[in-house]
């Protein structure tokens, strides 16, 4: 997506959804899910052209995206609240408009200062 | 297809009784598996892809790779804030600088802090994503699939396998290593450990703790 | 396409296993190779494309074999595509190897 390298910290963002068959590594149950980027990681050559052996350049931004684990979940959760992080290529990443939990704090607040 | 008898001592490398001591029960391998190993590694090694040498000198150097290096570098975060800023803020230059570690030509690598307020765990839902730099190989329950596929749904249920209950304020964030970044735990430093040495301490953080299963131990 | 097989998260499962295996001479030579082939300096493949064959493997394949028997498929599969062997001099290898150790037996 364009203008995905600049993302900052504290930016809502959803994960894309889709069934690549090829290798990837956006984990299937953040797909569609919506979080807040905490920071950017640096930029990698694509992992998913890597695996067949092609340079994977440019290289993309990785993301590290924070995710409510109800927004994860939904009904499926089963324990108090929790948070996971993962890292997330930006291709994979897109603007999303509603915060992922309403009323909740955005950004990362509780990040180490 | 011949079977591998796991008392066959008949190749010399077999025979080493180096300081890995790797354990020789191969019973538990497809026969093809042990074939296909052996014939790969020989067929390489002729073509000069690379040599036996080079083979003994890598495993060499991921089994000098162990939690006690972890154990060290987290002891060293708890009595030096100056360096424990700098393993924060950058890990592998910190590390090649204070612990003279050659991480050229490794992945990435973050280190996360818990606190009194925030607890982390590490997994890696897509395959066995690990500091292998600093903690050696990954424990085998790491790369199951019943700590993969559950830590991220039920974090403490699965803290609790581990004997491990956070008080209920503290909050929990669950990292999946799912790219090129590696995460590295600092387990919030024991009470009643005021003024000990980097040794003393060192022996207190457990592999488990610098994953986030765990807690340090108790003095 | 569904969720793939590698692709645990969230997924039902039952108590983790604490125990702890030490690994044999086979897992530190697999691991060894995979290093070797794989070192950015190298460059015969990456671990993207390792990632990408353990993943190839069917579903019965990927739970019905131990850990580094899965990446010995997977380095094998890889050596084999970019060129370093062929799967004829392979076969051909593994057949003389078990001959072998079958005379000794």
């Amino acid at each position: 997506m364009s203008g995905a390298s600049s993302l900052a910290a504290g930016v809502p963002v959803r994960v894309r959804t889709g069934e690549p068959q090829t290798h990837c590594r956006t984990p299937h149950y953040l797909r569609g899910k919506r979080g807040v980027v905490l920071r950017a990681l640096g930029r990698y050559p694509n992992p998913e052209e890597l695996a067949y052996h092609k340079p994977g350049m440019p290289p993309l931004t990785l993301y590290q995206v924070e995710f409510d684990a109800a927004e994860v979940w939904g009904e499926r959760l089963h324990e108090g609240p929790y948070r996971i992080v993962a890292d997330i290529f930006e291709h994979w990443l897109e603007p999303s408009v509603q915060p992922a939990v309403p009323g909740h704090e955005q950004g990362a607040s509780h990040d180490r200062a | 297809m011949t079977v591998h008898d796991h008392g066959d001592h008949s190749h010399p490398e077999h025979d080493g009784h180096d300081a890995h001591a790797p354990v020789d029960d191969l019973d538990h391998y497809a026969p093809e598996s042990l074939l296909m190993e052996q014939a790969l590694r020989e067929l390489l090694i002729e073509q000069g892809v690379f040599s036996a040498e080079d083979i003994q000198r890598q495993i060499d150097l991921t089994e000098s790779r162990t939690p006690a290096l972890g154990a060290q570098i987290i002891a060293r975060a708890w009595v030096d804030p100056a360096f424990r800023a700098a393993l924060l803020e950058d890990a592998k230059p910190a590390l090649g600088g204070a612990f003279a570690l050659d991480l050229a030509n490794t992945p990435e690598l973050t280190v996360l802090e818990n606190t009194a307020g925030l607890h982390h765990v590490v997994c890696c839902t897509l395959c066995s994503c690990y500091p292998r730099n600093i903690l050696g190989i990954p424990p085998a329950w790491y790369k199951s699939r019943e700590y993969r596929s559950r830590v991220v749904i039920e974090p403490r249920s699965v803290l609790k396998e581990f004997g491990t209950e956070l008080p209920a304020q503290r909050e929990i964030r669950v990292v999946d290593s799912t790219a090129d970044m590696r995460y590295l735990v600092i387990p919030l430093r024991p009470a009643g450990t005021e003024g000990w040495d980097e040794e003393r301490l060192a022996a207190l953080v457990t592999r488990d703790s610098m994953i986030g299963v765990s807690q340090a131990l108790a003095p | 396409m569904g969720k793939h097989v590698h692709d645990m998260g969230g997924d039902p499962a039952g108590p983790i296993d604490h125990g702890e295996h030490a690994r044999t001479l086979f897992d530190q030579r697999v691991d060894a190779m995979l290093r070797l082939l794989a070192h950015p300096q190298k460059g015969y493949f990456t671990v993207d494309a390792m990632r990408r064959s353990i993943e190839s493997l069917d579903p019965q394949a990927y739970h019905g074999l131990g850990y580094y028997e899965r990446w010995m498929r997977a380095v094998r599969q890889l050596a084999i595509e970019r060129g370093l062997v062929s799967q004829a001099a392979l076969e051909q290898r593994m057949a003389a190897i078990a001959a072998q150790r079958g005379g000794k037996a």
